[in-house]
């Protein structure tokens, strides 16, 4: 029901929006909470195991009944709180865990099998069969219980991350925060003051209190205006601050759109915030504690401090007559504001026997008094009172409940600082900053560090201003504390009334104090066991409003002291954060970079396919008019190379350019071979091991004049190779004159490749080309076309090739050239396909063979490690161990039968032997259809396998259930001495 | 005869949204100068007097008419703008031509460190990154050398990653400009 004269919500204008079918209607500022409370809806859902009804408990991010479905299809949001999300024209909010209704939920079942579903249930019941377990007892369970369904669509939201920094950071906008902010600010500091809820005044928007002679929603609204006139302060509304991380780091969710109706397309539904800040100061307030009495779960059950804030902050009152039970003289402002709005108050409870009765409320009081039970199916109707040896039943649709606060100390523990119990205000404080696990630099404020009175908020955001600034290195200005309230009232802890029936702690989890102090019988005497044994604490809510009565209920079950039962720990985030905004940017293309080539244009255009190598994006092949297969094409461009000329785009391997006198001695550190006697003009193939004396890369390293050298890799192994040679520099070779940087997406290279290569590089280098002139692993600085280039005579297929590179902006017009020339030639463009189908008739090892765990001794390399020169690696690649001849070592196999079908990752077995581990011979890392001889070919790994050419092995795929006779034979397919390479 | 026309892959492409715009910056000479070791100081010299520049201290740009000079990470720095390195300075340091290697962008407008604070992890706030500051980060998933300068932030992202760097930071642009109030 809507209060006139009461609450902040705009009443000119009218929002429809549904829930659960129904049209209803709130106002600008209404959370679908409070719009809900304003059209008598006390049903919103029902409880995860017992499908309990449930209806709206409090007026914050800590609700734990309040969950709802919000939006259709796939943007649907599950398990959104009720009293955080706003209402807006459109907005589509559904129930959730009920089935067919709300109302007439069938599995409310559960409900009258409880006795059978306390804690640990599960464990004890569904013992046997223990196949049944993960097909029938899990599934069913999970379908029974649980909070909102998962659409399994792709999500549609835009979500975004975001960095900020600042000198302060102020978490939460309460009248501590306020001020904290307003003397930060005042004195120049850089401050974001986030607010989790859509307006910043915490408190101050709730209740009917006064500062500084105007009512606190005033003093609020004045205080924000001169914030949001300083250039230096930055409010951060609807920004919840998730987690305290090392370096003075923060994580914080806002919800950016999510409270509009029409937002821009492109414009975030949220945002992760990571904030870096210099100090911080925690004004987060204090959570009200319900209090644990028989069937204190009913629809209509409230914190006390959640009525008043709907009655002052939005206008709405949860029913027409309305009870209170509390033990706090702060919560019997609910009665008094009630009673002053003209709503009936059906009585004060209060289990203080010495507490006197609440002034100017004409209601029955009862003071040592307990609610111990309540009933109403869909709704509260009554409660019952147990007050001086009688147990009366009084009318009442609202129970307005408190018992006690709790600070919002969670953020001070998330480096695993544990709270510190105070005995006088019944409360956790955060941890005294300096204690172990204590989160450095974050300062408590307001009623996060125990101050409950209004004044002493303010008087205490001042306080951590002023320490704040002090750190910072700047002078705190001089600002009054306003006058405000500064009684905040006596009080005791309640945490339970015992008594018949289930009395609730955990809403969301379904968990009672039953279930707790069964945990503490069964032998879960520790916090942290009882938190696993029952599920307290571990729903979405993380137990906000139940860690501490259910903590209170173990220390008496187990007889001990609060103190010493401790906390269970608290972890980030603070608040539920949706995967979608964690994953923020990595949708789509977000998921990856992409390295383009500078022929990639040219190659999409000729619909090549790309495949990606690491980041970049490689044409796999070429298709010509008429090919139907990928097959046909590499068939086709294999047979160019080794008849014509084809080109290929090896822009992707990496190039690291090297100056200085001591590139020599430092090539002859990372090579297993000798470089420094590499002359100018000429290219060498070298390996380089890892430290445990591995292979990690192989390539060329030309020397194109004197001072220039030029070390290629391969395109896997680029960014590792570079990190070695930084690692290499640093730690063992500071003092050598050399120097050296990634130029890899500076040139643009090509391959040219195939008898025709010498006649179509004649055409494009000015001055012509001679073959003869120009040996096998030569290189130089060429002009190609006008451009200053680069040649190197290199060839990874086998036939008489070149590389030719360009800087990267001339790239695209020399591959248009090479294309043209190349079919002038008979040739033409290659892909990936053909690439590897060349290099592997030639046994050429990629990081399919350089896969980690092999040596150069495995492939067939040992003669590449020098032994008159010390290099990286070579310590460890001489171990016995790592040059025993049984080692599994590269080899060629190919088919018995020509069509046999050879397969990579395929392992070989002895003929007749079972297809077992311990029988594994060796395995295929490349395989391919060799199109130059007709059948499959693959290189491989077997044991001892340079010594037993001829030998037939039977090659076993175990995944495409293949299995082929193979024959054991070298490595090089084709053309073993190298001839035509050297053509 | 053939000629080979100069390309990038963003062909000067440019993007507005809201206040902020993009826009990829014409390729100028980079040289890649890093000292030898013990050399530091006599590179320091010749650069000052060759180029009118000395070597810079992390994280500054030195500027001389139109030469600038960048740090770029652990003893390392950009020569930007001469067509030719001093060849003197290849006694002191390894100087190499990377003028193909980087793409240059510009952010410039109101929003410009309220789109990078997407994809930047740095404080990149005017009172602690002005005009003249460079620093060696993250953009997204790349990684980018980004530079204050007085119209807004000059960003370097090795070339191939060119498309992926427009693209992300057109996406912060126009999560920015989409943003209510």
């Amino acid at each position: 029901m809507r209060l006139s004269g009461y609450g902040r919500v705009d009443r000119t204008q009218s929002v429809p929006f549904r829930f659960d079918g129904r049209m209803l209607t709130g106002h600008p500022g209404d959370t679908l909470a409070s719009a809900l409370i304003a059209n008598g809806v006390r049903l919103v859902g029902r409880s995860f195991k017992y499908h309990r009804p449930r209806g709206i408990l409090t007026a914050g991010s800590e609700e734990p009944n309040a969950l709802v479905e919000i939006g259709e299809g796939a943007g649907r949001v599950p398990n959104v709180r009720a009293t955080v999300q706003e209402v807006h024209e459109g907005l589509v909010a559904h129930s959730q865990n009920r089935w067919p209704s709300l109302e007439r939920d069938l599995l409310a079942v559960n409900d009258l099998a409880a006795p059978f579903l306390g804690a640990g249930f599960y464990y004890k019941t569904f013992m046997w069969p223990a196949a049944f377990w993960e097909r029938v007892y899990e599934p069913a369970i999970r379908r029974a219980a649980g909070l909102g369904s998962f659409t399994r669509e792709a999500d549609p939201h835009r979500h975004e991350k975001a960095f900020a920094s600042c000198d302060l950071l102020v978490i939460g906008a309460g009248a501590a925060g306020l001020m904290a902010a307003l003397a930060a600010g005042e004195a120049g500091a850089d401050v974001i003051l986030a607010e989790e809820g859509a307006e910043p005044g915490g408190r101050l928007l709730a209740e009917a209190e006064e500062v500084g002679g105007r009512p606190a929603q005033d003093w609020a609204a004045a205080t924000l205006a001169r914030l949001g006139a300083m250039p230096n302060v930055r409010v951060m509304p609807r920004t919840a601050v998730t987690g305290a991380h090392d370096g003075g780091t923060y994580g914080a969710l806002e919800r950016v759109s999510e409270h509009l109706a029409h937002p821009a397309p492109e414009c975030p539904r949220d945002c992760f915030w990571r904030i870096d800040a210099r100090v911080a100061v925690l004004a987060a307030g204090a959570l009200e504690r319900p209090v644990a009495f028989p069937d204190n779960d009913r629809p209509g059950v409230m914190m006390a401090s959640a009525v008043r804030a709907y009655l002052h902050r939005w206008g709405v009152v949860p029913g027409a007559r309305i009870a209170l039970f509390a033990a706090g003289d702060d919560a019997r402002r609910t009665a008094r504001d009630l009673a002053a709005a003209g709503v009936q108050i059906a009585a004060v409870i209060d289990p203080r026997a010495d507490a006197p009765a609440p002034e100017g409320i004409d209601a029955p009081y009862f003071a040592g008094g307990q609610v111990v039970g309540t009933s109403g199916r869909q709704g509260l109707t009554a409660i019952r009172v147990r007050a001086g040896g009688r147990v009366r039943r009084i009318a009442a649709d609202v129970l307005a409940m408190s018992g006690g606060w709790s600070p919002t100390v969670h953020l001070a523990c998330h480096m695993g600082g544990r709270p510190v119990w105070d005995e006088a205000l019944g409360a956790f404080l955060p941890p005294r900053e300096g204690a172990r696990g204590a989160v450095p630099g974050l300062i408590p404020a307001g009623a996060a560090a125990g101050v409950f009175d209004t004044a002493g908020c303010l008087a205490s955001g001042l306080a951590a201003a002023g320490e704040a600034l002090s750190r910072l290195g700047l002078r705190a200005p001089r600002i009054e504390v306003p006058e405000a309230e500064d009684d905040p009232g006596r009080s005791v802890p309640l945490f339970r009334v015992s008594g018949k029936g289930r009395a609730w702690l955990d809403f969301q989890n379904d968990v009672t104090v039953k279930d707790v102090e069964l945990s503490a019988r069964e032998g879960f005497v520790s916090v942290e066991h009882m938190k696993r044994y029952t599920t307290q604490g571990m729903a979405p809510d993380q137990g906000k409003t139940s860690n501490v009565v259910a903590l209170a209920v173990l220390a008496e079950a187990t007889g001990q002291t609060i103190p010493e039962t401790g906390t269970t720990t608290f972890r980030p985030p603070y608040v539920p954060v949706p995967l979608g905004t964690i994953a923020a940017g990595a949708q789509g293309k977000g998921f990856a970079p992409e390295r383009f080539t500078t022929s990639h244009d040219a190659s999409a255009a000729r619909g090549a396919p790309m495949i990606e190598a690491g980041l970049w994006y490689r044409p796999s092949y070429f298709p010509a008019r008429g090919e139907t297969t990928w097959r046909e094409a590499c068939a086709r461009e294999v047979a160019m190379v080794r008849e014509a000329v084809g080109v290929a785009d090896v822009s992707t391997l990496g190039k690291i350019e090297f100056r200085g006198p001591d590139t020599g001695a430092f090539l002859d550190l990372v090579y297993t071979s000798r470089f420094s006697t590499l002359k100018p003009g000429r290219a060498r193939y070298g390996i380089m091991l890892r430290e445990d004396g591995h292979v990690m890369d192989d390539g060329t390293t030309a020397r194109l004049s004197d001072d220039i050298w030029v070390m290629t890799t391969t395109t896997a192994a680029a960014g590792q190779v570079m990190a070695h040679l930084e690692m290499v520099q640093q730690c063992h070779a500071p003092g050598m004159a050399t120097r050296f940087t990634s130029t890899t997406d500076g040139w643009a290279q090509f391959a040219v490749a195939g008898p025709r290569a010498p006649d179509l590089l004649a055409q494009v280098l000015d001055g012509g080309h001679d073959a003869g002139s120009f040996p096998f692993m030569a290189c130089a600085a060429v002009t190609v076309a006008g451009v200053a280039g680069r040649l190197f005579r290199i060839s990874f297929s086998g036939e008489h090739a070149y590389e030719i590179a360009v800087p990267a902006r001339h790239g695209a017009a020399l591959w248009r050239l090479l294309c043209a020339y190349a079919e002038g030639l008979g040739g033409g463009p290659y892909g990936m396909e053909a690439l590897n189908v060349l290099r592997i008739e030639k046994g050429f090892p990629t990081h399919a063979e350089l896969h980690g765990r092999t040596t150069a001794f495995d492939l067939g390399l040992q003669n590449m490690l020098s032994p008159r020169k010390d290099f990286i690696g070579k310590a460890a690649a001489t171990r016995p161990g790592l040059l025993d001849p049984g080692r599994e070592r590269l080899v060629g196999l190919r088919p018995v039968d020509k069509a046999g079908r050879l397969l990579a990752g395929a392992h070989l077995f002895k003929r007749g032997a079972k297809a077992i581990r311990v029988n594994d011979q060796g395995y295929l890392t490349s395989a391919c259809h060799s199109p130059t001889l007709g059948h499959d070919i693959a290189l491989g790994f077997v044991s001892a396998g340079p010594e037993r050419m001829g030998e037939r092995l039977s090659m076993v795929d175990h995944l495409r259930g293949v299995t082929t006779e193979v024959e054991i034979c070298s490595p090089v397919f084709l053309d073993p001495d190298g001839a035509r390479a050297r053509s | 005869m053939p000629t080979l026309p100069p390309e990038t892959l963003l062909a000067g492409r440019t993007a507005r949204h809201g206040t902020a715009e993009l826009s990829e910056l014409p390729l100028v000479p980079l040289w890649w100068i890093a000292p030898f070791p013990g050399r530091e100081a006599a590179l320091s010299r010749a650069l000052a007097a060759a180029h009118g520049v000395p070597f810079p201290a992390p994280g500054e740009t030195v500027r001389s008419g139109d030469t600038e000079i960048r740090w770029a990470g652990r003893a390392q720095a950009l020569l930007i703008g001469p067509a030719a390195a001093d060849p003197g300075l290849a006694e002191h340091a390894a100087v190499t031509d990377v003028s193909d290697v980087y793409a240059r962008l510009v952010l410039t407008g109101p929003d410009t460190a309220c789109v990078l604070a997407r994809l930047v992890p740095l404080d990149l706030r005017p009172a602690r990154f002005p005009a003249g500051r460079t620093a060696r980060t993250l953009l997204g998933h790349m990684t980018a050398q980004v530079t204050a300068t007085p119209e807004g932030v000059e960003l370097l992202v090795m070339r191939s990653f060119a498309r992926t760097a427009f693209h992300e930071i057109e996406t912060a642009m126009r999560g920015v400009a989409a943003r209510p109030g």
